[in-house]
């Protein structure tokens, strides 16, 4: 088993023994956080007075913050003066075949399904062959560019079209919303910019497998993704595959804007590593996301959490718009030591305001899995109706479920029902199949993908069968 | 409130002086040691999760008076309203926090339903195995409480008995001219196989802000069963914190009813502390109030061990410019396999002024086990109305009955049947109906 210290080791030292960093050197800025730091990223970037002013300005209220400590959650507290704000994109050692991956990497991959040609571009295997990701990428830039569709990297976006980012950016998720998004509005360093325009919808999937911003988007991601008046998008944020990265803490965040009529489709898959099976190292994963619905508008999340040591992660909806729809659909795994700490908030402000919440947690071996969930119902939101379901899988004796939903209701017109359950897997089912020739562990992955539908038909295709795969191998050895 | 507080801390040093032989008791040390708890932590702000959606602010600033010197007598009739009257029943009568002999009724003979002073001086042995041993020791006010504590209902109930009557506890803040605050403190201890139904009232006839901080430990020793309830109807200017905490051992059976239809603000911590295995504890709640009241109730069900069994319900009626809260935790630690936790809270606001807030919590640490809560906000069935309706029963009285069945769920464990009369009545009244019967 790799102890954090070796596998961060290992990191940091393949770098310096292949000797990568020969011109990147001079571009690294030393760790620690000040508002020089954050002046050099900006100047590095080449930004706009505006941004500098505006990542600055992040800067000062997250110095009046303190880190939160409601989650349900425990962590030794990152050391936020000993990362590292900027770094120029790092060089991967490419490898020259598959025979030099990790052969276990190359075994879940494999589980999972993944073409060859996808496991070398994810484990960083040169690639020759016709499917280049990068051209690919440029194709569907080049259609996408024919539909007035703005898809690009965040820094693109602040430089071709500040309008824009101006105006939208810190709208849903403000400055000071929090002790990471304050940090994240400071120093993020790169992220994808969506604009959909007027009525279109957009033909493809918008997802991370054909994102233009090289592949290590950096620790500090931001994310804008903008519908305008009756458009429609689908985003995939994420990826099956498990992605080993050294970044210990990932603080990202997420604005939706929908504006009347629009719709969005977010979807996430996160499995980052989760540390070893002892509970040593894994990534940190404290996101904000948040959407906004005009009229009619309609934002919907769907997630399937499996990776990260630890998550805090609550993707919401206002619903600010009459007749507008917020959904959130989410399975949330945790095995070994992993703890998460996930739900949505649900406001609703305008009249007729919908919103949908089914959360399906599972927890396996030492894990700790929480829902945190608000559904708030303004004194103006005539008839607004919401339905929650948590329903929690417990696997094993020292694993733990949470549930913590907070329901505040001003309108007498309002329609709220919540409704959690917990349970283990009922060993007559799994008798039954056993009874039938199929394996415990098999049994355990069909039953589980069975309480998970209603979340995963939430996925686009070809992501819900990858997912389905995923939910079984995060489970693995968890029963015994 | 950090005047309330400052008042506190001297009337803490008034009140050791005044009790000056039993200061170096063991039991004083526990009220110095709670009181330094309390001194610590102050009174809870909204910035404090438990009290998120209640704010103590407007209770705590009046300057009430924390010892009321003047006793004063009241008669009969005055309060004969409070009281069980149809049936027979032991009475215990606390007036401005002192104990009434003559309006109570007590006994020594198999069971000791005495008062909480009697306790400290008869059965020191008791004091020491029980005072404030189920109370839990982060809750500010139950602190104070604890601090304070001299006189309330002592209650116990020797193996194998049964106390033929049900017991009433009654405790009256008179007027004084000047805004009060009383703290009564209750001991309840049923031994093993013993029985004992209890109801629990506080009443205000003041003209003035009222504060009961009251709180009340009960135990429930191997197989014993008990039966609690407590009807919260003061006075509009009367507000209420009541902390609670039942201990259960093996098998016993406890129900809790608290049913709260009147006072300004009424706030109630209850805690059930299971400690043995095959335990049986019924919660229920309901909650009827209009006004400016607020009616906040958090409770806890700790499932220590296995196979215990919990079902928590709570009704909420919310009419005009009232605040409801509903905060209910259910821990299930490592090991209390095979529990079977269930929680069920229903609300209806009647106006856009009217607000709740709910949180439905379940803490589970074992993998063997059944929980569920449920959460509704809503309004009544259109098509139950119409059916009324239909039936020639007028819009007015039709939702009334509708509420009224909708609160009665919560009388399901109320075992004297003049209780549920009284209760039924209470609902009704509250409610503006009329029901010439009984569901």
């Amino acid at each position: 088993m790799k102890t954090e210290e070796s596998y961060l080791e290992e990191v940091t030292a393949s770098e310096y023994k292949y000797g990568f960093y020969t011109d990147i050197e001079a571009d690294k800025v030393p760790p620690g956080l000040n508002e020089d730091v954050i002046r050099l990223i900006s100047a590095k970037k080449n930004e706009p007075e505006w941004m500098t002013e505006w990542r600055l300005d992040a800067y000062r209220k997250f110095l009046k913050m303190t880190e939160p400590k409601w989650p349900n959650v425990s962590y030794p507290e990152p050391d936020l003066q000993a990362i590292s704000y900027y770094s120029a994109p790092k060089k991967k050692k490419e490898l020259e075949s598959l025979d030099e991956v990790d052969p276990e990497l190359l075994k879940t991959f494999e589980k999972l399904g993944i073409s060859l040609d996808e496991q070398k571009r994810l484990s960083g295997v040169a690639m020759d062959v016709v499917v280049d990701s990068v051209s690919v990428a440029t194709t569907f830039k080049d259609k996408l560019g024919e539909l007035g569709i703005i898809f690009c990297s965040m820094s693109d976006a602040i430089q071709e079209h500040p309008e824009l980012v101006k105006k939208y950016l810190g709208t849903v998720v403000p400055k000071s919303d929090n002790f990471y998004a304050a940090l994240n509005s400071a120093v993020f360093t790169d992220g994808s910019f969506c604009y959909i325009p007027k009525g279109v919808r957009c033909p493809m999937e918008l997802s991370t497998y054909f994102r233009i911003n090289e592949a290590g988007t950096g620790q500090f991601e931001r994310t804008l993704v903008i519908a305008d008046e009756g458009s429609y998008v689908s985003y995939l944020e994420g990826c099956t595959a498990p992605t080993r990265d050294e970044n210990q803490l990932h603080a990202a965040v997420v604005e939706l804007v929908a504006l009347d009529d629009a719709e969005i489709k977010y979807s996430t898959v996160q499995n980052w590593y989760p540390g070893n099976k002892e509970g040593k190292g894994g990534v940190y994963n404290f996101v904000t996301k948040r959407g906004i619905c005009e009229r009619n508008a309609k934002i919907s999340w769907t997630q399937v959490e499996t990776g990260s040591a630890v998550t805090w992660k609550y993707p919401s909806c206002i619903l600010k718009g009459e007749n507008s729809i917020g959904e959130f659909y989410s399975v949330a795994v945790t095995n070994n030591y992993q703890q998460a700490d996930t739900g949505t908030k649900m406001i609703h402000l305008g009249k007729n305001t919908k919103s949908t919440i089914i959360s399906k947690g599972i927890c396996a071996g030492k894990s700790n899995g929480s829902y945190r969930g608000l559904v708030k119902i303004g004194p103006r939101a005539q008839d607004a109706r919401n339905f929650s379901q948590c329903d929690s899988l417990l696997m094993g004796s020292s694993c733990g479920s949470h549930t913590f939903p907070y329901i505040e209701t001003q309108n007498k017109s309002a329609k709220v029902e919540h409704e959690a359950t917990t349970s283990k897997i009922g060993e007559d089912q799994i008798f039954y199949c056993n009874q039938r020739g199929i394996g415990e562990e098999e049994a355990i992955a069909l039953i589980v993908n069975g309480y998970c539908k209603d979340v995963l038909n939430q996925l686009p295709m070809e992501f819900a069968v990858e997912a389905q795969k995923l939910l079984a191998i995060s489970l693995e050895g968890s029963v015994g | 409130m950090e005047a309330l507080k400052d008042k506190l801390e001297s009337s803490f040093l008034v009140f050791e002086n005044e009790i000056n032989g039993a200061a170096d008791s063991p039991m004083h040390a526990r009220r110095r040691e709670a009181f330094q708890r309390f001194i610590k932590m102050g009174f809870p702000t909204k910035r404090h999760e438990e009290w998120k959606y209640t704010n103590l602010k407007p209770i705590l600033k009046h300057d009430y008076r924390v010892f009321v010197n003047d006793e004063q007598t009241v008669d009969f009739s005055a309060i004969k309203r409070y009281f069980l009257n149809d049936v027979d029943t032991y009475k215990l009568v606390f007036i401005d926090g002192y104990y009434s002999s003559w309006l109570s009724e007590t006994t020594h003979s198999d069971f000791d339903i005495c008062t909480f002073s009697n306790m400290l001086t008869k059965y020191k042995d008791v004091g020491e195995k029980y005072f404030n041993k189920a109370l839990p020791e982060d809750e500010a006010l139950a602190s104070v409480n604890t601090a304070f504590a001299k006189e309330g209902a002592f209650i116990r109930v020797k193996r194998g008995k049964t106390v033929d009557k049900p017991v009433e506890v009654i405790f009256i803040t008179t007027d004084h001219g000047v805004e009060t605050m009383t703290q009564p403190r209750n001991l309840v201890v049923v031994e093993e196989n013993a029985e004992v139904t209890i109801l629990e009232r506080h009443q205000s006839l003041s003209s003035q802000e009222v504060l009961t901080n009251t709180a009340t430990e009960i135990f429930a020793l191997k197989d014993s069963r008990v039966n609690y309830y407590k009807i919260q109807n003061d006075a509009p200017n009367a507000s209420l914190i009541d902390s609670t905490s039942v201990r259960q051992y093996s098998k016993s059976n406890v129900t809790l009813g608290t049913y709260s239809f009147g006072g300004k603000f009424t706030r109630n911590n209850l805690n059930f502390f299971l400690e043995g295995e095959h335990t049986e504890s019924h919660l229920d709640g309901i909650t009827v109030i209009d006004g400016k009241q607020t009616v906040d109730h958090h409770t806890l069900v700790d499932h220590k061990v296995p196979n215990c069994y919990s079902d928590e319900m709570y009704k909420g009626i919310y009419d005009e410019n009232s605040h409801g809260v509903f905060n209910g935790k259910v821990m299930v630690h490592p090991h209390a396999q095979k529990t079977n936790a269930f929680q069920q809270n229903n609300n209806i606001l009647l106006t856009d002024k009217s607000s709740i807030d709910t949180k439905p919590q379940l803490e589970i640490y074992a993998d063997d086990v059944q929980c569920s809560h449920g959460c509704t906000i809503g309004q009544l069935d259109e098509d139950a109305l119409f059916y009324l309706k239909t039936r020639g029963i007028p819009e007015k009285e039709a939702k009334a009955l509708l509420l009224y069945a909708f609160a009665n769920d919560g009388l399901r464990n109320v075992k004297i049947p003049v209780l549920r009369k009284k209760l039924n009545r209470l609902i009704a009244k509250k409610l503006n109906v009329n029901l010439d019967f009984e569901l």
